[in-house]
């Protein structure tokens, strides 16, 4: 199992090392220079920038000195648009914020998604089932951008409960409504995958063999049915997990939590390249990290998977 | 252009020139002196010295910011929200009233020589940076300095250019040590300025932020990180005290700066929110005190809050740029065609039916509210909607087109609702009177830039706002290589007019030759002159309304007690 885990993390480098090439490749390619602006500048003036931001060198010199500066000095380069920072220090202050309200709402859509979706496989059929399904549909046709401003004039304008955005800090109130709004659709997803995954599971020979022997409901679902009916559920989990820590534009947008979700998107918008670049490497990061722990949770989960 | 000066040259001694109406006239200079003496600080009940109205004890200011600003650093700076918070950190030369008149900032007066080609500023003596250091022409000095030299490599190095600063362009090109910039420091409060043409408005552009000064320690000291709250010198009313990227910024009154008795307002938050709409419920719930109105429900806002839903116009216009270069579709080329064009568009339409936040309907480029401008009457703005629409079909048949013109153009813009509504409009006016197709074609942001910057269109949505309140902010864009003439229009009678119009004592009947040749070879299609909408808490006054380039600067404000 360790030399699987270290065999994974060396195979990473390799693989992180070529989504820093093709994704700068990749956004220099698109049109438009980061210097584009309503006012065309001079050329001159044109010039001084892309010289100060070593631009004019040749492409394949751009993608060596960024690498390099990565390897020997851990600098992931300035941000062409907001020009009082580094892209490190972007990240390290938006990353904390996105990690704080991500996984708030990876825990609640997995406790509450995972919970409704083992009451509507078990009383399949009833009105639990109905009542279950019916909350992960509507939360799924929901969109975030939808729910986010249905929650402000809900909580902010008419009940003037919570504090309309902003993040101050991570505290309570400020937490709230992002959280809510970005744990409905992946708690809905994953009901959904539970449902059907312990349908599935319900119906296998081990658990009829189980429930021929008699033993009790309780033990029945938590510790023979649970455990197997979880494997598509935490598949769906590792992506996922890692799409919600670093942010959701949505929620940054209208919530002002200043997380890099938003900054990532307005980066590509505005070919920000170190700024993509920074974001890119960090979700790319964390999508080799964590899809190994999937893996390692895989051998958990199911005996029979060895490595 | 001698009125800006004049404004300066009424001899209203420094302990009256606190208050606004002190500027005006010292005439009541007694009532100033009183005044002077209690408007230290607000506390209950007390009243607004020039006005009368009792003061809030609340004076704070909360309002909403489109995005995150890509700078605090005067030098670097080129948006709009970025210049606002600028405007409260540092202080210029000058600065603007409510009106837009030019007003004492760090230079209590300047003189003019050499046949508008060189400027001294006397500096005040009292003026101080947030720790404690004299503000000198040397801070002046070095800041535009700054501006220009290819290391800083500011976006905005271009607009000393633009202000004819003694060898600007040459050292922004790499020719000339930024040392040999045309600025010096005669002494600590002597500011010479030589520009390389005469221009009768250069004391208008040091408005700007890329003329604050900039305390040169503070930047050697501590690099790109200086404009942190931690690290940050400044010169204005207000000092940043807080700043978190895209959450808000805030800032709070600077009791260094030399006129610090007559500000009212103590604290001004920014709060970054991107949705317009989500904006309003924010501003709805009293969360903000000011807001932009949401496209298209100006009407329905004035309506519900007549004292807090504001139209007014700021010095920008709308237009479909022509490609007038070979790559454009070959009917273009046919002055008669552009004019159909032209013509064809019903401006009420857009303004009235479509846009609906109070826009003005444009058949000249610059801006009607610009500052000694008079709106010249173009060939086809006194005609009735029925009557252009007449004569577009004349045109077009003169043109050699008849009722199906075969004509296919390609329209481009940048996505978004209202471009896309107007464009879209457009495309079905043409359609139906003129027999053109139009291809309409949206781009996101950068994409847009690039095409309309390689002529890749037949028409193209443009947009163009003033730097200076003077008609050539405008007009110069239609000069032949122009970086912002994106349709590559050129006519050695404009090039000429505005060359001569610099020297001119009243440059109007230059201007509106110039307006007369764009409208009858229809460089470009006017579409409309902005109107700036937005939804201001009623207790908010001061608001410069009246300023055209919506400069607004937070001393000036202050808070009623509520009704």
């Amino acid at each position: 199992m360790v030399a699987y885990i270290l065999r994974r993390l060396l195979v990473g480098i390799p693989t992180l090392l070529a989504l820093v090439v093709f994704s700068y490749l990749i956004i220099v390619a698109a049109p438009g220079s980061p210097f584009l602006g309503e006012r065309s500048l001079p050329p001159e003036v044109l010039a001084n920038m892309e010289a100060r931001y070593g631009l004019d060198q040749p492409i394949l010199r751009q993608v060596m000195n960024y690498v390099w500066g990565i390897i020997t000095e851990f600098d992931f380069g300035p941000s062409f648009s907001y020009k009082d920072r580094t892209v490190t220090e972007i990240i390290a202050q938006g990353f904390p914020i996105t990690l704080t309200y991500g996984f708030l709402a990876f825990l609640i859509s997995v406790a509450v998604g995972v919970t409704l979706g083992v009451i509507a496989a078990v009383r399949q059929n009833s009105w639990y089932d109905y009542l279950a399904v019916g909350i992960s549909i509507g939360a799924q046709v929901l969109p975030n951008f939808v729910m986010a401003p249905i929650l402000v004039l809900v909580f902010t304008l008419w009940l003037g409960w919570l504090p309309g955005g902003g993040w101050q800090g991570g505290q309570l109130p400020y937490l709230i409504m992002p959280v809510i709004a970005l744990s409905t659709s992946f708690m809905a997803s994953i009901a959904r995958i539970t449902r059907s995954s312990m349908l599935e599971v319900l119906g296998t020979d081990f658990i009829l063999t189980a429930r021929a022997k008699g033993i009790g409901f309780r033990r029945l679902i938590f510790r023979h049915a649970l455990k197997p009916a979880m494997l598509p559920v935490v598949s769906y989990l590792g992506p996922t997990f890692v799409g919600m820590i670093t942010g959701s534009v949505v929620i940054d947008m209208y919530f002002s939590t200043g997380g890099i979700g938003q900054f990532f998107v307005n980066a590509a918008i505005n070919r920000d390249y170190p700024l993509v670049m920074g974001i890119t490497i960090l979700t790319g990061f964390l999508t080799i990290a964590f899809n190994l722990v999937v893996d390692v949770i895989y051998a958990w989960i199911d005996p029979r998977i060895r490595y | 252009m001698s009125r800006l000066s004049d404004s300066l040259a009424i001899p209203c001694d420094v302990q009256f020139m606190k208050y606004p109406h002190c500027r005006m006239s010292c005439a009541i200079a007694a009532a100033c002196l009183v005044i002077g003496i209690t408007a230290t600080g607000v506390f209950a009940g007390s009243l607004h010295p020039e006005t009368g109205e009792e003061l809030s004890e609340n004076q704070t200011f909360v309002y909403r910011l489109l995005d995150e600003v890509p700078t605090l650093d005067p030098q670097l700076n080129q948006d709009s929200e970025g210049f606002d918070i600028l405007r409260d950190l540092f202080e210029g030369l000058l600065n603007q009233d409510a009106d837009g008149n030019l007003v004492p900032g760090v230079a209590e007066r300047f003189e003019i020589s050499d046949g508008n080609r060189t400027y001294t500023f006397l500096l005040r003596q009292e003026a101080r940076w947030s720790n404690g250091d004299p503000v000198t022409a040397h801070d002046f000095v070095y800041a535009w300095r700054r501006a220009v030299d290819p290391a800083t490599a500011s976006p905005y190095a271009w607009y000393v250019e633009l202000a004819m600063i003694a060898n600007a362009a040459r050292i922004i090109a790499g020719e000339l040590s930024a040392d040999e910039l045309g600025v010096v420091a005669v002494d600590d409060h002597t500011l010479e300025v030589r520009l390389d043409q005469p221009l009768p408005h250069f004391p208008a552009m040091t408005t700007y932020a890329t003329f604050f000064p900039a305390h040169r320690a503070t930047i050697e000291r501590f690099g790109a990180a200086w404009t942190r709250p931690e690290n940050i010198v400044s010169n204005g009313a207000y000092v940043l005290t807080e700043h978190v990227p895209k959450e808000y910024h805030m800032r709070e009154r600077n009791t260094r700066y030399w006129n610090n008795d007559a500000t009212l307002i103590e604290r001004v938050t920014g709060k970054v929110i991107n949705d317009e709409n989500l904006a309003l419920t924010r501003y709805l719930a009293g969360e903000i005190d000011r807001t932009a109105v949401p496209s298209g429900q100006y009407p329905d806002l004035a309506a519900r809050y007549p004292d807090e839903a504001t139209s007014v116009p700021i010095l920008c216009s709308y237009y479909f740029a022509i490609n007038h270069t070979d790559s454009a579709h070959p009917a273009l080329s046919d002055r008669r065609v552009r004019q159909a064009l032209s013509y064809a568009l019903d401006r009420d339409i857009i303004v009235n039916s479509v846009l609906k936040d109070g826009q003005y309907p444009a058949y000249n480029f610059t801006h009607w509210a610009t500052a000694g401008f008079k709106v010249p009457q173009t060939d086809y703005s006194r005609l009735s909607q029925s009557e252009r629409d007449t004569r577009a079909r004349e045109l077009m048949q003169q043109a050699g087109y008849g009722e199906d013109s075969g004509i296919s153009l390609k329209l481009v813009y940048n996505t978004s609702e209202s471009h896309k509504l107007v464009a879209t409009v457009a495309a079905q006016m043409w359609k139906q009177k003129l027999g053109i197709e139009t291809e309409l074609s949206n781009y996101e942001w950068k994409t847009y830039l690039s095409i309309r910057s390689t002529q890749e269109f037949d028409l193209a949505r443009a947009g163009w706002c003033g730097d200076y309140n003077e008609a050539s902010t405008f007009l110069d864009v239609m000069t032949s290589g122009n970086s912002a003439n994106s349709g590559r229009f050129s006519n050695p009678e404009v090039d000429r007019l505005m060359q001569d119009a610099r020297m001119q004592e009243d440059p109007q009947s230059h201007y509106e030759r110039v307006e007369a040749i764009l409208a009858r070879d229809m460089a470009i299609i006017p579409v409309y002159h902005y109107s700036s909408v937005f939804m201001l808490k009623p207790d908010i006054r001061g608001w410069p309304y009246r300023n055209v380039q919506k400069m607004w600067y937070a001393k000036d404000l202050y808070r009623i007690k509520g009704q």
